[in-house]
Parts: structure tokens; C-alpha cells; sequence
């Protein structure tokens, strides 16, 4: 492999390449998901390809190919070689990546059980208890369990003399329940929705979530959610468990800070940012109880690993600190255009696609509350627990987020358990109305393994860790 | 065999040797074959300039094995001796290792129609043709004092579907999109085509769309939300469609209880007529599923009235019926899919259907559109990149976008007018729909 890399930096350079790298990756993957009591899929995936980025007089060019052989190198090499050229009759300004990166190492996922050596028996049954938990409760109609597992082994080579190798590990697991009426329809899921809850780690990550033991008190939620009260309209105070935390965000601080959206690079797809550069350590994003940070060093993050797609090594940085918007999610291109240098973000969805900039741990640092602490001091508000929908402006400033579970908050109590609750809000106002973060024992690092950016689109695997945290004058309840 | 000189796929000669060897040396009593590959490229723009620009070619077997009524799936990304039998051996060894379960059926052997999907245009696009078109683009928005934004791709792929029962089904087809956003210093425009053939794809008639549309949408002033009468463009009511698709016109949604179609029972207006149609050469024409089942026709909304699902083999089976052709890759826990959609259109000219509208909403396209309540197919999103204010029938200013929270079933319910021409939408990810716009009575904005 490492011959192949160096084959095709060589050609590159001897075909006009100012700049190249490339990229060979080897992935597996296996899904196991049983359904309503059957084993309903299992599959096995695996891919390798090799991809090569080159800069020609200040443009870029890409391609990729899963044959590895020495003279399909040769073809992609002069592939990207022409596509840059092209790219050149029609840039802006050169491509600029700043001070060279020249990275050397190997870093592994620290894994205590690797999970293609658990027996598949093992995983099923563990999926099959956790169903017949859900079975358990009369009047759900759907019992949903999956597991997910990735090792990946990923080379980057470049001209700047960086050599890396990294081999990485995911695993994650996921329990839903579904009930049905003539008229609704309403989910739990543990730990989290849409599939699983997703970690770079071994098995040891699947056998701490401990499915089975879940699995009846989704189940009773699902159903009692049937004839539960909707979700009243009006302004509230609102607190949200730590995992739609997470996704808020996600949405809402994420991906506005992607230095390539600001830039107008996402214009035509994903949109740009409402967080351009003239913000920049001026904009009072939240409240101070507001600092998240990127820090790909988190343990156990979907955003964990040794080096970036471009050879820059894992680091921590903030993006809001106590309130204030002090940094961006950086790649050496846009980097440089700040004239600041990358802080490590750019990933790739494999071989055949270029590196952008993703999400690493983007996380909500705790504060100093508790979830019975905010409840106690509220009024007159809602709880809301685990996504349910999600949608956000092209600028990401405007979201609609609707959770499948929530309890109405009288006098300091939780009382009624509500149905179809959504909340509506404006990014800076929403985060300006935090009042308060509960503490480090709360807190909790949630993987996100469906994040969407990208033409031809790209699905990174990213993390944040959050909190439950509260939020004054919000207006929920917006079904129609 | 049509020319793929520029894009590089495999003969099918050659797929047909391997995919027949892969299912001889197979040890199951039933295994299928899936083979697809595709080379494709695409440039993407932005401010006025390419900024990323990339090609890719790649394969995918994937092989599906029942042995002993136990299924496993195995899929690689090479096609080589060594990679059939590797992917062979870990479909079966996921077989032997797992407890026995229902087995989806393979179909048999059966005619498929063939569709004309390939232009040898389309596969044969070069970076330089590419940097071209996308530089006229980006010249037009710059002489009118605007930034372009986009991407154009161009690619080849073909599909080979086989099985032990004798299934073998074999279809090349290649496509070409572009999409574009121009902005100016207080808004934008947006613009997008698709075709089989690339030379379909009219540079001028697109840049001249999304300019337009960008210069009349500068200066957008906030509207109070609320409900209003409004016109979709196409982009938009292909969105809406791909939602239908997506909660409701599956058989699966309907065992599960979690469509919103009610068989039998009116569910929107009554000029409203939907279908599936793989083999309809104005769509994207495929003729088999990736079960490899040939595709048929399936009318899901018929003068307003839910008349259809569509079904792979397992929903089939359940309903003890036939599938028409909507199955999805195995192992596919999600049901069958509607992925060759049309909407019927009317007999009004686009440009009136706002001529008897005393105020409303013109609606270029939805953003971020995600399920609220399925079952009542409410969604919600955001309107993007040209919303305008309709008064007394024509347009009179462009509006800040809205987010709208709304039940398709309920806005599809009041249409009013349907536009006499179509538009071809080709989705991001699969399949493709053909709509008309159109102008609906209610539409609820909720901010």
C-alpha cells in the first residue's frame, strides 16, 4: 500500500502537481438489525480505493478508483492531473494551504473488544432480548433493534513529506419501539433515535448500553404516548434532555461555524452561514453559560482519531466561549484565507471523495446545574427528551426540532407526559436564553453517524457532548 | 455494445462471465448476485470560480445466499476471482451462523422491458467540457454583478441483477445534473436541470432562470406568518412527492399502520393523480428492481382517491400478492420504494396560475424538509431561494424566507390549479419524478 502512495505522489509531481496527497482507505462494516422478534438483516460490507488530490496551477483536481493496481494509480493520477487543469480555466483565486503539514505516525481507536471478533450469536441474542423487553408491553406494534460496526484503515501520504496511518474502530446499537392508532403514530428509542447511539470504541461500548434493560420502559412510553395530551402551544421555559442538546448543537453551532459554508463553498447544497467573519469574536452567540469547543481528542467521540484527511493532527479548539463566538472549524485552504492555520477538521466519506470540513466533538462544556435543579426552578415550562424531527434555515438560524417524548413542568413538577411536542426558535436569541447547563455527571458524549454535507454528498460520522440544559421564553408546541 | 469510451465500465460480457461464475460456485440452495458500477465526475463552483472538482469509479457486488432458511449478505467493492470468493464465503458464513428466520423470496425468471437510459453523450463528457459549461454560467452572473454557485456532474452506470432461479437483468443508463445559485448582495436565485442526455442540458436557458430569479429576489422584506394561497414551483412539488414516497406510498408503511394512505378513500383534491412508472422514457426509465423483478406501473393516487401501493417480494408475499418491482437492495429493512414518481398535470400555462390570486405566496423550492407526524403527513421546512409576494395576480416583491409547517395530504387538498407543462426532477440519491406546478388554497407558515 505504502508503495502505491508513493507511486502516485511521484507521478504527480512529475506531471506538474505543485501539491498532491493521497488517500488509501480499507473499510468494513457489518449491520445486524433484528425486527419484531426476527433476525431481519445482517450484511457485511467491505471497500478499498485509493484517492488523489492534486493542486495544478493554484486549482484542484480529484479522483479516485478502487483498483489498486500500479497502473490504475498511473490512470488516476493523470485523471486528476487533467481535471485540475480544467478546473484552472475557470477558478477564482489560487489555492492557498499555508505553512506545510508534515505529520508521521500511526494511531489506533483504543479498543478493549474488538467488535468482528464478537460472535454474531452473541450480538443477535443481545438484540433478541431487548426485543422481547419491548414485546413485554401489550399495544406495541413495531420492535426495531440494530447494531453497527466499522474498522477502518486509513493511509494519507503528501507531497509535504506527511506519512500517516490510522486504524479506527466504531461500534453502536439502537432499540425502537413503535405504536400505532387508527390516527398516530408514536416512537421511543434508546438510547438514542434514528438507529443507534454510535462511538468510536469497541463492544465494550454496545455491552455498557445495556439494551435489554430498556427495552420495556420504551415500549410502556411508546404506547402511553398514544393518549397523552398534545403538547400545548405557547411561550415557555424549556429543557431539553442532553442528546437533543446534542443535536441542537449540531444544527445550530456546528455547522454555521464550518469555515467553508461561510466562504460560500456549500452555497448551492447546504447552504452558507449567518457566522461570517466580521462576527468574529463579536458576536454575543449565547449567554456565558454558553462555551462549546471542537476537540477531536474527546474519548470514545465519532470525531476521535489521530490526524485529519489532510495530515493535521487531532487538537482542541472553541468556537463559543462563554457566550462569545471566538472560532471556526478550519481547513488549510479557508485557514489560510483568516490567515490562521487549520485546526484539523477536514475528513473525507472515503477513498472516492475529497476531505471537507466536518464536525469533530463539538460539545456544549457541562455548567453547574441539575436536571431536578432546572425542574425544581421552573414555573411554568416543558421537557423534552430524544429527536423526533429536525429541520434549520440554509443560514442556520431559523429551526423547527420536535422530540418524541415530553412531560409538562407546573410549580417546579413534572407532570403529564406530552405527545408531538416541537419547539421553534432564532440560533443566537435560542442560545442567549440559556439560563442554565447541568454538570459533568450529566454529561455525556453523543455520536451523530448521519450528518450530510457535500456534492456528491458525503455522510460523516461526528459527536457532541451535551448536557440537559435549559432555556427561557421559547415558543413550543407549533404543530400546525 | 454502445461506446463507453470515456467512461470506463466493464463489458457486459464480461459482468455476465462473473456474476455466472459467482452463482455456480455458490453452496447455498438460493443466491443472488447484485453487480453495479459506475464512473462519474463532477464539478462544483462557487463565487463565479471551480473550487472542487472530482471523478470517481467504483463497483459494488453484492451477493445474497439462503442456505438452510437462513439469509446472509456479504458486498465488496472489487471484481476479481479472489473478491467473488471472498464475498461469497462471508455471505455464507453469515447464513451458517445465524438462528433460522423468514426468508425473503428470489423471483423467478421474467421478461423485463427494456428502456432506453444511455447517451453516449452523457458518458463521454470531458473535465474541459465540464469547466466550460460551468464557466458560462458563472460569466452571465458575473456581467450582471452576481456570484454563481453550483455544481455540474456527469456519469455512467450500469445495473446487473442475477439470480440461481435464473434471474438475469441487465440495464446501462447514465445521467447528467446541474443545479446553481446565484446570489447578489441581498439575495438569491435558484435553478437546477437533469437528463439522461447532457445535451438536454441548456446552459443559457438554466443561467438565465437562476439570474432572473436572483435579481426580482433582492431586498426580501419579512411577511407575518400565517396561512396562505400559494404557487409551487416544480422543485418544490417534487420535494413533496419524494415525501409521499418516502411515509406513504410503501406497503410496508401501510402493514405497519404508519401510511397516510387510506385505500379506497378521496385524500387530496380531485385533480390531483399520481403514479409510479419505471419504464416511462420522460422519467428515469429502469426496468427491473434491485430484486430483480421487472417494474410495473402503479397508479397510488387516482382523481384524488388513494389507489395504490407499491410492494418488493416480502410485502408481496405477506399480502399474497405480486411485487411490481420496488424492492430495494437486500438486506433492506425498509420496505419497498416509489422511485419513478409523476404528478398529472393540468391544462393552465405556469405563468397563470397566479393570475386570480388576490394575495398569496410564490414558492421556488423547500429546504430541510423533515416528517413531523406521518400519519397525517405533516412535514416542515423552509422556503429558499426565491419567495415572493403575490398580489392582486401578479408578483409584486420578494418575501424573507418562511418556514411552513403543513399535512401534504391538506395542502394537496385544496388545489386550485395545476400547471399545463412538466419538469423532470432527478433525486440526489435514487430515483426521479416528473411534476407540474402547482397553485394550492392553504398553505400554514409558521415563522
Amino acid at each position: 500500500m505504502k508503495d502505491l502512495a508513493e507511486a502516485a505522489l511521484n507521478a504527480a509531481q512529475v506531471k506538474g502537481a505543485s501539491y498532491a496527497d493521497v488517500r488509501l482507505d480499507e473499510r468494513v462494516q457489518q449491520d445486524v438489525t433484528v425486527k419484531n422478534g426476527q433476525l431481519a438483516a445482517v450484511s457485511d460490507d467491505a471497500s478499498e480505493g485509493l484517492g488523489v488530490r492534486v493542486l495544478v496551477d493554484g486549482a484542484w483536481g480529484f479522483a479516485g478508483s478502487a483498483r489498486l493496481s500500479t497502473s490504475e494509480v498511473q490512470e488516476v493520477v493523470d485523471r486528476a492531473i487533467r481535471i485540475a487543469r480544467a478546473s484552472a480555466r475557470a477558478r477564482s483565486a489560487p489555492v492557498d494551504l499555508g505553512p506545510p503539514v508534515t505529520s508521521r505516525g500511526h494511531y489506533r481507536t483504543p479498543v478493549e473488544r474488538d467488535p468482528f471478533t464478537v460472535p454474531l450469536t452473541e450480538k443477535v441474542e443481545l438484540l433478541l432480548r431487548a426485543d422481547q423487553a419491548m414485546a413485554s408491553v401489550k399495544g406495541v406494534t413495531i420492535r426495531e433493534g440494530s447494531m453497527e460496526f466499522i474498522k477502518q484503515k486509513k493511509i494519507f501520504a503528501s507531497t509535504e513529506g506527511a506519512y500517516t496511518e490510522q486504524e479506527l474502530f466504531e461500534s453502536g446499537a439502537g432499540i425502537e419501539a413503535t405504536a400505532t392508532s387508527p390516527d398516530e403514530v408514536q416512537n421511543r428509542s434508546y438510547p438514542n433515535s434514528f438507529g443507534r447511539h454510535q462511538g468510536a470504541g469497541g463492544y465494550e461500548y454496545i455491552s455498557a448500553l445495556q439494551l435489554d434493560r430498556h427495552g420495556q420502559r420504551i415500549g410502556e412510553e411508546a404506547v402511553k404516548l398514544l393518549s397523552a395530551p398534545q403538547c400545548p402551544s405557547g411561550v415557555k421555559t424549556l429543557i431539553l434532555d442532553a442528546s437533543q442538546v446534542a443535536l441542537q448543537v449540531h444544527e445550530s453551532c456546528g455547522h454555521p461555524t464550518e469555515l467553508d459554508r461561510v466562504f460560500g463553498m456549500e452555497a448551492a447544497y447546504a447552504g452558507t452561514s449567518f457566522m461570517t467573519p466580521e462576527k468574529l469574536n463579536h458576536l454575543r452567540y449565547g449567554s456565558p453559560k454558553v462555551t462549546i469547543t471542537a476537540d477531536a481528542l474527546t474519548p470514545a467521540g465519532l470525531g476521535t482519531f489521530g490526524w485529519d484527511d489532510e495530515g493535521v493532527p487531532a487538537q482542541r479548539s472553541f468556537l463559543i466561549q462563554d457566550g462569545l463566538f471566538v472560532g471556526y472549524l478550519t481547513s488549510r485552504e479557508t485557514a489560510s484565507v483568516l490567515g490562521q492555520q487549520s485546526n484539523g477538521t477536514m475528513r473525507a466519506d472515503g477513498w472516492n471523495r475529497i476531505p471537507l470540513i466536518r464536525m469533530t466533538n463539538v460539545s456544549l462544556q457541562p455548567g453547574d446545574s441539575t436536571l431536578e435543579q432546572m425542574i425544581a426552578e421552573t414555573k411554568d415550562g416543558v421537557y423534552m427528551e430524544t429527536n423526533r424531527s429536525w429541520s434549520i434555515d440554509d443560514k442556520r438560524l431559523n429551526f423547527q426540532f420536535g422530540t418524541q417524548l415530553a412531560y409538562e413542568i407546573l410549580n417546579g413538577k413534572r407532570g403529564r407526559m406530552l405527545k408531538n411536542a416541537t419547539y421553534a426558535g432564532i440560533t443566537p436569541e435560542f442560545w442567549n436564553s440559556c439560563d442554565a447547563v447541568a454538570g459533568k455527571s450529566e454529561w455525556q458524549v453523543w455520536g451523530l453517524a448521519n450528518c450530510g454535507k457535500g456534492q456528491p454528498p458525503q455522510v460523516a460520522h461526528v459527536a457532541h457532548g451535551a448536557a440537559p440544559t435549559r432555556f427561557q421564553n421559547v415558543k413550543v408546541g407549533i404543530l400546525k | 455494445m454502445k461506446s463507453i469510451e470515456v467512461a470506463r465500465l466493464t463489458e457486459e460480457s464480461e459482468l455476465k462471465t462473473f456474476i455466472h461464475g459467482l452463482l455456480e460456485r455458490s453452496p447455498a440452495q438460493q443466491t443472488e448476485v447484485m453487480v453495479s458500477e459506475w464512473d462519474s465526475a463532477l464539478t462544483r463552483f462557487a463565487n463565479n470560480g471551480i473550487h472542487q472538482n472530482v471523478a470517481e469509479r467504483d463497483v459494488s457486488v453484492r451477493v445474497r445466499v439462503v442456505k438452510n432458511g437462513k439469509t446472509g449478505v456479504a458486498a465488496i467493492n472489487q471484481m476479481t476471482e479472489s473478491a467473488a470468493a471472498d464475498v461469497l464465503s462471508r455471505a455464507v458464513a453469515i447464513a451458517d451462523l445465524q438462528p433460522k428466520g423468514d426468508v425473503v423470496p428470489m423471483p423467478g425468471p421474467a421478461k423485463s422491458r427494456p428502456v432506453d437510459a444511455w447517451s453516449d453523450a452523457t458518458a463521454s463528457v470531458t473535465p474541459e467540457e465540464r469547466a466550460d459549461f460551468v464557466e458560462a454560467i458563472c460569466a452571465k452572473a458575473r456581467r450582471a454583478g452576481l456570484k454563481a454557485f453550483g455544481a455540474y456532474s456527469t456519469g455512467a452506470e450500469q445495473l446487473a441483477i442475477a439470480n440461481s432461479l435464473g434471474v438475469f437483468h441487465h440495464q446501462l443508463s447514465t445521467k447528467a445534473s446541474v443545479n446553481s445559485v446565484v446570489m447578489g448582495e441581498s439575495g438569491s436565485g435558484y435553478a437546477d436541470r437533469s437528463a439522461i442526455d447532457v445535451r438536454e442540458l441548456d446552459k443559457d436557458d438554466l443561467a438565465d432562470e437562476v439570474i432572473d430569479k436572483a435579481q426580482r429576489n433582492q431586498n426580501a422584506q419579512p411577511i407575518e406568518p400565517g396561512v396562505y394561497e400559494v404557487v409551487l414551483e416544480e422543485y418544490a412539488v417534487a420535494e413533496m412527492l419524494e415525501f409521499m414516497s418516502f411515509t406513504g406510498f410503501s406497503a410496508l408503511a401501510a402493514q405497519e399502520e404508519r401510511s397516510f394512505m387510506r385505500l379506497g378513500e378521496r385524500i387530496t383534491g380531485e385533480s390531483v393523480n399520481i403514479w409510479d412508472d419505471g419504464l416511462d422514457p420522460s422519467g428515469v426509465p429502469t426496468s427491473f428492481d434491485f430484486e430483480g423483478v421487472p417494474k410495473q406501473k402503479v397508479q397510488l393516487i387516482t382523481k384524488g382517491v388513494a389507489s395504490g401501493l407499491v410492494y418488493d417480494m416480502e410485502t408481496a408475499q405477506r399480502a399474497g400478492r405480486q411485487s411490481t418491482g420496488h424492492g430495494l437492495p437486500a438486506p433492506n429493512t425498509e420496505g419497498p420504494f416509489a422511485v419513478n414518481l409523476f404528478m398529472a398535470p393540468g391544462g393552465t400555462p405556469k405563468a397563470d396560475l397566479i393570475s386570480d390570486i388576490k394575495r398569496g405566496i410564490w414558492v421556488t423550492r423547500f429546504w430541510y424538509v423533515r416528517v413531523v407526524h406521518p400519519k397525517t403527513s405533516i412535514i416542515t421546512g423552509m422556503t429558499r431561494e426565491g419567495t415572493f409576494l403575490i398580489e392582486n395576480g401578479r408578483i409584486t416583491r420578494p418575501v424573507k424566507d418562511l418556514r411552513f409547517t403543513q399535512s401534504i395530504l391538506g395542502a394537496l387538498d385544496g388545489t386550485l390549479a395545476i400547471s399545463r407543462s412538466t419538469k423532470l426532477q432527478i433525486s440526489e440519491y435514487l430515483g426521479a419524478s416528473r411534476v407540474p406546478a402547482v397553485r394550492l388554497k392553504a398553505f400554514t407558515f409558521t415563522s
